[in-house]
């Protein structure tokens, strides 16, 4: 009860190291957010409209990728990053951009997996529309992102809950440094261990209310786009 | 001025859906401009036909020659307005703007006055999936004039539609056949062939069974089968 009471006065009090970590970690995810959207919305969309040798291969493997186990992808990007590795050479183990291309990895097949299914579902309703526009390419697919924004918006959301709640990739990527690359994930598992539950606790209801303000943004999206006859 | 899509030559068309052939041999010449309603029975295959005819159906057989174009180069051309419309997320403009860019860009007030053909200038500002039905068919029928088309499809585009919004769909049709665009709609209505046809083609268990004008069609049709048709018998 005591580091309860504890762990609120420090979300009050704006405490600097708790509002440290909490600036890296919404800096980290949505570097990463931004940088996955940018690569996945469009990843997605081509691949619902476009057909060609391979194309549900593709599928199958971002929607098997939306489960890669985090530590795996830490390993992966640790092993690419380290001094020996072949990006060693960038430097940039142990830094926030190790973490941010940790994330990168981890989130883009979530949100090109979920945009795929979105748009897939468009097409069926718009293939002939857009056919007899003469609405193809990259027109077709600027189309499609726009008329399936609200969705996309869910979906971009989901990367990011994925992304901030993430702590098995940016441990091993990040290191955990304080005052480096501490994130309240990571922080919540060291201060816990350590037995300091009182920043571990303030971390964790930072982070539960900042799911349930993402839920919520999720559930006013669809509602509003329900609303306009826009979902 | 005629349609530059004339004639419509279609030679010995075959489609096959499953085993089942929809369109077995049509043989077919369009050359008069103006409306050819086609006719026939539920699941005569009249709707595969137009899809061929648009290019959204490539056929198992047969050759479709559009003035001097195929069917592939003259899409830009045509033009084609579905039974269930379908509508951009979008406000009711920009659905119109999302049509012709080019227009919008250069010269927005004709967005403006595409909406007032259609008796929409009001609702312009609005998400265009709010519209009635038959708002929603004449949105798309403006939508599909605004390139001047040289040839309009039309699938049934007026079935389901209160009276009101047939025949202002059916006036803007033959306007816009008076401009010289070549009509060819799919309807089940006598009423709405007799309104609207110059020309009427009647299509049964996947073959022309008739091409004939209009008011011959309908006072003196040539074939049994188009005739138990106009009865209202039962055809299978």
């Amino acid at each position: 009860m005591d580091a309860l009471s504890e762990a609120f006065r420090l979300i009050i009090t704006l405490d600097s190291d708790l509002f440290e970590i909490l600036w890296l970690s919404i800096r980290v995810s949505v570097t990463a957010l931004v940088i996955s959207a940018v690569i996945a919305l469009p990843l997605g969309t081509w691949l619902a409209i476009t057909r060609f040798p391979g194309r549900k291969f593709c599928i199958l493997l971002l929607n098997a990728l939306m489960g890669i186990p985090p530590v795996v992808v830490g390993l992966i990007v640790y092993l690419l990053l380290s001094r020996s590795g072949p990006l060693g050479w960038l430097g940039l183990l142990y830094t926030p951009s190790a973490m941010i291309i940790a994330q990168v990895v981890l989130i883009t097949p979530i949100i090109a997996a979920l945009s795929n299914q979105v748009i897939e579902h468009l097409h069926q309703e718009y293939r002939d529309t857009f056919y007899s526009m003469g609405i193809t390419g990259r027109r077709a697919v600027a189309a499609y992102m726009v008329d399936a924004r609200y969705a996309l918006t869910t979906c971009i959301l989901a990367g990011f809950g994925r992304a901030i709640a993430e702590v098995g990739a940016v441990i091993i990527v990040g290191g955990n440094i304080d005052h480096l690359t501490r994130v309240m994930t990571t922080a919540i598992a060291l201060e816990t261990s350590k037995g300091n539950l009182t920043l571990a606790l303030a971390l964790g209801a930072v982070l539960l209310t900042l799911s349930l303000l993402v839920n919520a943004l999720v559930i006013g999206i669809r509602e509003y786009a329900a609303k306009r006859q826009y979902a | 001025m005629p349609s530059s899509l004339l004639p419509i030559c279609i030679s010995d068309l075959r489609l096959i859906k499953g085993n089942r052939a929809v369109l077995q041999g049509v043989n077919l010449r369009i050359y008069e401009p103006g409306i050819t309603v086609i006719m026939g029975p539920n699941g005569a295959g009249k709707t595969m036909f137009l899809r061929c005819l648009h290019g959204l159906i490539i056929p198992d057989q047969g050759v479709i020659t559009l003035g001097p174009l195929t069917v592939a180069n003259s899409r830009d051309e045509q033009a084609m307005v579905f039974q269930q419309p379908v509508l951009l997320r979008r406000t009711v403009l920009q659905n119109l703007a999302f049509a012709a860019p080019g227009i919008a860009k250069t010269d927005p007030r004709r967005l403006i006055q595409a909406l007032e053909s259609v008796n929409l200038t009001d609702r312009a500002g609005q998400p265009a999936r709010m519209l009635s039905g038959g708002e929603q068919q004449r949105l798309a029928l403006a939508r599909a004039l605004l390139n001047e088309p040289a040839l309009l499809l039309l699938d049934e585009a007026t079935a389901s539609l209160d009276p009101a919004s047939v025949l202002l769909i059916e006036s803007l049709v033959k306007a816009q056949s008076a401009r010289g665009t070549k009509v060819i709609l799919v309807s089940h209505d006598q009423c709405q062939a007799r309104r609207l046809a110059d020309e009427i083609v009647f299509i049964a268990n996947g073959q022309v069974a008739e091409q004939s004008p209009a008011e011959q069609f309908f006072t003196a049709p040539q074939t049994r089968t188009a005739k138990a048709y106009l009865a209202g018998e039962i055809l299978f």
